[in-house]
C-alpha cells in the first residue's frame, strides 16, 4: 500500500505540530505520523485525555499544550496516530507500519521531529526487574496516574528528575530518598554561564522551585553520590550507594534512574546525515542548518531530535521548519519565510540563553560514563563492558567492527541502549575522543517487523 | 482519567485497568516483576523506558509474540502473557 503528501512529519510533539499547524494553515498539504496513540509527544503525553486539575502538571504547561493540540488539529493537517517508521530513504519515500501493516508515503519534503530518550548509562544491576528510568516513570504517571508507594528510590541527575520527583509527591507518591549523582564541582563551572542564564530567568526560577519544593517535602537526599549499584536476585531489593567515602546498603523494591536526555538520532543515522559530537551535551546531533534542514535532501529535522533544547524551544523550532518547508513546496517566497520567521528567531535565542549553564550543571558524571568490566553494556546480546573494551583494544576496532564481532547493538534494540555506552567505551579504551570514534551505523529496519506486516507492502 | 475501567488479562488473572493504559502498565499494574526471559541469558527482565526503545518489554499481546508492551494500548479482553522464549525477527 502507498501514499503520498507534500510535508511528511514525524512525530506529533511540541516540534511537530507547531511545524505542521504553520505549514498547514499556509495551505501546504501535511501528514503528520506518531507511532503514540494521541498528539503530544513525550512532554505532553495524553494532553487531551487529562483534565486541568490534576496534581503535578502546572496550569501554564497544562494550557500552553493544550492549545498547541488545538491549533494543529484545527490546522487542516492529516494525522495518523499509532504509526511507526521503519524505514527512510533518500528519495523520501517513508515506510510506516500501524502494527498490522506496512505501507509507504511517498513526500516532497520530511520533518523528522522524533525527539529525545534518556541517555542511558549501563550500571551493574541496571537490568533487574524493578529498575526502571525516571522517564519511564513519568509516563506511567502521565497515561496512568501511577506513582511509587513504599521502597522507591530515584537516582541520577537532571531537570528532569526533579521535575518528576516533585509531581509524584504532589500527587501523593512516596520515595525512601533522592540519591543525586550531580558532581558538585559542575554548579562551580557552570557559574561562567550564570550571566546568559539570568537573561533565561524564567526558566532557572521555575527549576530551583522545582528543586525547592522536593527538598521541603522532607525526603532523604543523598547528594554528589558516586555511583551506585542495582542488587537482587531475579528482582531488585537493595541498592548500594557510594558517597565521598563509603558505600551504603539500602533495601530498595523500586529504583528509578536518569541521566539527562539526549537527542534520538536513530532516525536521522539511518538516513547517513552528517552528525556531530556536542562536546556540551555529550551526545550525538544531526548537522543542521538554521531552518533545521539535514545533508540529506528534502529532510530536515526540529525539536529535542535535534539538540536538546526543551518543548517551548521544540515548537519554536518547528514553526521555522514549516515556514521552510512552505518556502520549500512553493507557496511562500523566501522573503515571506524570513518575515514571519523574525519574530520566531528572537523567541528562539531567548529559550537557548539558558542551555549552556543547564548543560554544564547536569553534564554527567565522568565516573559513570565507562563502566567497570563486568557491567552489562547491550541488554539485549548480553554483552559485557570487558568484552567491548577486549574488542575495541583487537587491533583498534571502531564501534561497527566491534558490532559485527561481540553482537553488542545487533539485538532488538538495534543498539538505541548501548550505542552511546560503547562509543565511551571504545573511546576512552583508546585515548581517543568520541567524535573520532563515531558511533553505530543504523540500518533499517528501525523497528523488527514481522512477515505478515510487510506481506501488505506488497498489496496494491 | 475518569473513563471507566475495563478488564484485561495478565497472564490469565482478570485486572481492571483504564482504557489509556499500555499493556506494560497493565502488567505492572497486576504486579507482574518480570515480564520477559532474556533468550540470550534466561534472566527475567522488565519494562525499563516505556516509551519504545530499549525492547525489553516485549510480551505475548493476544496471542502475538514480540509486541512492545509500552506502545501498544489496551482494550478490553486484551490477553497479555509473559515472553519467555526467543522469536525470530523478520
Ligand atoms: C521520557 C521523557 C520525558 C520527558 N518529559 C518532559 C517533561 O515532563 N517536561 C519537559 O519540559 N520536558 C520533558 N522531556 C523533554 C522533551 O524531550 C522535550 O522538551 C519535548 O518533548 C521535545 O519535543 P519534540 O517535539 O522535539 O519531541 P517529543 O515530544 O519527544 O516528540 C517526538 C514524537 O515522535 C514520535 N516518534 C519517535 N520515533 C518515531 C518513529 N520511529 N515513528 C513514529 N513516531 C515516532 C514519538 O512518539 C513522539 O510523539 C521529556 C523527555 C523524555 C525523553
Ligand atoms: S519498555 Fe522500553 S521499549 Fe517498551
Amino acid at each position: 500500500m502507498s501514499s503520498a503528501c507534500d510535508f511528511l512529519v514525524i512525530g506529533a510533539g511540541p516540534a511537530g505540530m507547531a511545524a505542521a499547524a504553520t505549514a498547514a494553515k499556509l495551505g501546504v498539504s501535511t501528514l503528520v505520523v506518531d507511532e503514540q496513540p494521541a498528539p503530544g509527544g513525550q512532554i505532553y503525553r495524553g494532553v487531551e485525555q487529562r483534565d486541568a486539575n490534576k496534581p503535578g502538571v502546572s496550569h501554564d504547561d497544562w494550557a500552553r499544550c493544550a492549545a498547541l493540540a488545538q491549533e494543529f488539529r484545527a490546522s487542516g493537517a492529516r494525522y495518523q496516530p499509532n504509526t511507526q517508521v521503519w524505514q527512510l530513504e533518500k528519495n523520501r519515500k517513508v515506510y510506516v507500519s500501524d502494527g498490522a501493516k506496512a505501507s509507504c508515503i511517498t513526500a516532497k519534503r520530511v520533518l523528522i521531529a522524533t525527539g529525545a530518550m534518556e541517555r542511558p548509562l549501563p550500571f551493574p544491576g541496571w537490568t533487574l526487574p524493578g529498575v526502571m528510568t525516571v522517564g519511564a516513570a513519568q509516563i506511567l504517571y502521565k497515561t496512568s496516574g501511577w506513582v511509587p508507594h513504599a521502597g522507591a528510590w530515584i537516582a541520577g541527575s537532571g531537570p528532569l528528575l526533579w521535575l518528576y520527583a516533585a509531581q509524584a509527591l504532589e500527587a501523593g507518591g512516596k520515595f525512601e530518598g533522592i540519591l543525586d549523582t550531580t558532581p558538585k564541582a559542575n554548579y562551580v563551572h557552570a557559574l561562567r554561564h550564570g550571566i546568559n542564564a539570568l537573561r533565561a530567568k524564567e526558566y532557572l526560577d521555575r527549576g530551583m522551585a522545582l528543586q525547592q519544593s522536593v527538598r521541603k517535602s522532607g525526603v532523604r537526599i543523598i547528594d554528589d553520590v558516586n555511583a551506585i549499584e542495582a542488587k537482587g536476585d531475579g528482582a531488585l531489593n537493595r541498592v548500594h550507594v557510594h558517597t565521598g567515602r563509603h558505600w551504603q546498603d539500602m533495601p530498595a523494591t523500586r529504583l528509578l534512574v536518569h541521566q539527562g536526555i539526549v537527542p534520538n538520532t536513530h532516525t536521522t543515522r539511518s538516513l547517513n546525515a552528517a552528525h556531530r559530537w556536542d562536546k556540551a551535551q555529550h551526545a550525538f546531533a544531526p548537522v543542521a542548518d538554521a531552518w533545521g534542514n539535514l545533508d540529506a535532501e528534502g529532510y530536515a529535522v526540529a525539536g529535542d531530535g535535534a539538540g536538546i533544547a526543551g518543548a517551548e524551544a521544540a515548537a519554536v523550532q518547528g514553526r521555522l521548519a514549516g515556514l521552510e518547508a512552505a518556502r520549500a513546496l512553493g507557496v511562500i517566497d523566501a522573503a515571506q519565510r524570513d518575515q514571519q520567521a523574525m519574530p520566531l528567531q528572537a523567541e528562539l535565542k531567548q529559550h537557548l540563553a539558558i542551555r549552556p549553564f543547564l548543560d554544564q550543571v547536569f553534564a554527567p558524571r565522568a565516573g559513570l560514563l565507562t563502566p567497570h568490566d563486568d557491567v552489562l553494556v547491550c541488554r539485549c546480546e548480553c554483552i559485557t563492558a570487558k568484552q567491548i573494551r577486549e574488542a575495541a583494544m583487537l587491533a583498534g576496532m571502531g564501534p561497527n567492527q566491534v558490532k559485527a564481532f561481540t553482537r553488542c547493538g545487533m539485538g532488538p534494540c538495534q543498539g538505541r541502549m548501548c550505542g552511546m555506552a560503547a562509543t565511551e567505551i571504545i573511546a576512552h579504551a583508546r585515548g581517543v575522543s568520541a567524535t573520532d570514534i563515531g558511533v553505530f551505523n543504523v540500518r533499517p529496519p528501525l523497528k523488527p517487523l514481522s512477515l505478515a506486516e510487510l506481506a501488505a507492502l506488497q498489496a496494491p | 482519567m475518569s473513563q471507566e475501567l475495563i478488564t484485561v488479562y495478565v497472564e490469565g488473572t482478570p485486572v481492571s485497568v483504564s482504557p489509556h493504559d499500555s499493556a506494560a502498565a497493565a502488567a505492572l499494574k497486576a504486579g507482574l516483576a518480570h515480564t520477559r526471559l532474556s533468550p540470550v541469558s534466561g534472566e527475567p527482565r522488565a519494562p525499563y523506558c516505556m516509551m519504545g526503545v530499549c525492547f525489553e518489554c516485549l510480551m505475548v499481546i493476544d496471542g502475538v509474540p514480540s509486541r512492545q508492551a509500552c506502545m501498544v494500548r489496551v482494550h478490553a479482553g486484551m490477553r497479555i502473557e509473559r515472553q519467555n522464549e526467543a522469536k525470530v525477527w523478520a
